[in-house]
């Protein structure tokens, strides 16, 4: 591991000032993917500026019936809290099919956002990454692909690249909307969550909108008022990443979808909103014929790589079992 | 980059000088010769280094010693009192709940802490609606962050369960 200066900060302001002077620093939260990555050479920062018990370890109500999570609350504590489980299951079941009893007590709302793909070519630095070593190439191309990305991948150029993002906590509240308040060098601002996270484009190295000493303080999620459901298929009943995951909220009245919000995990360098799928279901009846054809709405952009195709109908059944679910439990 | 911090391990305070790179789990074995929490993976997929960082259970692998402050840490040689086991040392003797052992200091760790959060309320992957109920499937699902090679899961699940039957959570 490169050696590092550690220091810590009287205020989020102090944090990102310390930050700001240093393109090589990094902001440490839980740590339990940047620790990681730093042992495995992957991350080599030269100054850690410890902020995870500077931003807001609570969730507040918000006046239209939303909540304001702190990002220095613990993953744990957000799956467990009774106002999330009451009002956005889907964000308690996220966090709960993710990661491990120990991790989801140390790991942080804001860190979970920023952790890094878990592709395995990124973090082994001895083979080619373009989002890890830039023009290196990608080897999960024509290599191991099994758990790479269906959708919006770079697939030639310098920037290819097939990684997927690897949170299913962003996946759930890239349905419900949210909207993650950051401050920086240059104040504070306000970023939906769907337009955090990337595609690779021609820049795969970056992962996010964010810019350099921006630290995420909290995320919004506006109230929702009606069933949501998080669904993940993985190679192993827990403690694995996920194939395929469905983050779905559907709205039914007198046999007509009203709302609906979706979104993918595990197909994509970010959390994958299925607007096209949306688009296709509203005003329709909620019917097992209509959310197929929903999923194959969004699908049919889907560019599988040679061993990861089965993620298509896996997505798209996936997609259907859970608007199922949703429907016949609301009804 | 060296940092002058205090460790307080079961019970004890510790007054030491670490490079910023030092894990707590590096920490404890290498520098105070605790050599309960056992380094397996060192990537926070094991579990066998967990412990009780101010009672929550975390991957001491993972966590970088000058950030642990003045948090309490127990190790699975801390949860013994007045050298008498805790409940689920003696627990999985009982049950044979392990073959090597490298993993079961780690285990009982997680374990602790499994039972606080599900006395707390807390739910899993596998809870339904309605009170917390420690059946087996719950088990397995909140102690998979914890591996074992020799696979004596099929004794750990039980010497988990019978702990947790006699705390009340499970029926």
């Amino acid at each position: 591991m490169r050696e590092f200066r550690y220091e810590r900060a009287d205020d989020v302001d102090g944090a990102v000032a310390l930050l700001a002077g240093h393109p090589s620093g990094a902001f440490l939260a839980g740590g339990t993917n940047l620790v990681d990555l730093m042992k495995l050479g992957v991350a080599t920062p030269d100054l850690l500026v410890d902020v995870r018990e500077l931003t807001s370890a609570e969730v507040t109500d918000l006046p239209d019936g939303g909540l304001r999570i702190g990002a220095g609350v613990p993953n744990a504590d957000l799956a467990a809290d009774p106002r999330v489980r009451q009002r956005f299951p889907v964000l308690s079941q996220a966090l709960l099919a993710g990661a491990s009893g120990q991790l989801r007590n140390r790991a942080t709302s804001g860190g979970n956002l920023l952790q890094r793909t878990r592709c395995g070519y990124f973090t082994d630095i001895t083979v080619p990454c373009n989002k890890r070593e830039p023009g290196s190439g990608c080897g999960a191309l024509e290599g191991v692909h099994r758990n790479s990305a269906i959708l919006g991948q770079t697939l030639d150029g310098p920037g290819t690249c097939v990684a997927t993002h690897p949170s299913d906590m962003a996946v759930a509240l890239a349905v419900l909307d949210a909207v993650v308040r950051v401050t920086g060098p240059d104040g504070e601002r306000q970023v939906p969550v769907t337009d955090l996270h990337r595609l690779p484009g021609d820049d795969p190295s970056r992962d996010t909108t964010l810019r350099h000493g921006e630290l995420i303080i909290a995320v919004d999620v506006p109230a929702l008022g009606f069933p949501s459901r998080y669904r993940k298929v993985r190679d192993r009943a827990s403690f694995a990443f996920a194939l395929v995951s469905v983050a779905a909220a559907v709205r039914v009245d007198d046999r007509v979808v009203t709302d609906v919000r979706l979104a993918l995990g595990g197909v994509a360098h970010r959390p994958w909103r299925a607007r096209a799928a949306e688009d296709a279901l509203r005003g329709q009846p909620p019917t097992e014929a209509a959310f197929a054809a929903a999923a194959d709405a969004e699908l049919a952009a889907a560019t599988p790589l040679r061993d990861n195709g089965f993620k298509v109908p896996l997505a798209r059944n996936l997609v259907v079992r859970t608007l199922l679910d949703l429907v016949e439990g609301s009804r | 980059m060296d940092t002058e911090i205090t460790l307080r391990v079961d019970g004890a305070a510790h007054p030491l000088t670490v490079d910023t790179r030092t894990t707590l789990l590096d920490a404890l074995r290498e520098r105070l010769r605790n050599t309960s929490p056992k380094k397996g993976c060192d990537h926070g997929q094991c579990g066998a280094c967990t412990v009780l960082l101010d009672g929550r259970r975390v991957n001491s692998c993972l966590v970088l010693a000058v950030t642990v402050g003045d948090a309490e840490v127990t190790t699975s040689d801390g949860l013994a009192g007045d050298d008498r086991p805790h409940a689920l040392h003696r627990s999985f003797v009982e049950h044979d709940a392990f073959q090597c052992g490298y993993c079961t200091p780690g285990q009982i760790c997680s374990a602790a802490g499994m039972l606080a959060e599900a006395r707390a309320g807390w739910p899993s992957a596998v809870t339904g609606d309605g009170e917390i109920d420690l059946t087996d499937a719950e088990i397995r699902e909140r102690m998979s962050g914890n591996l074992c090679r020799c696979a004596a899961y099929a004794n750990i699940v039980p010497a988990v369960a019978a702990v947790a039957a006699d705390e009340g959570v499970r029926r």
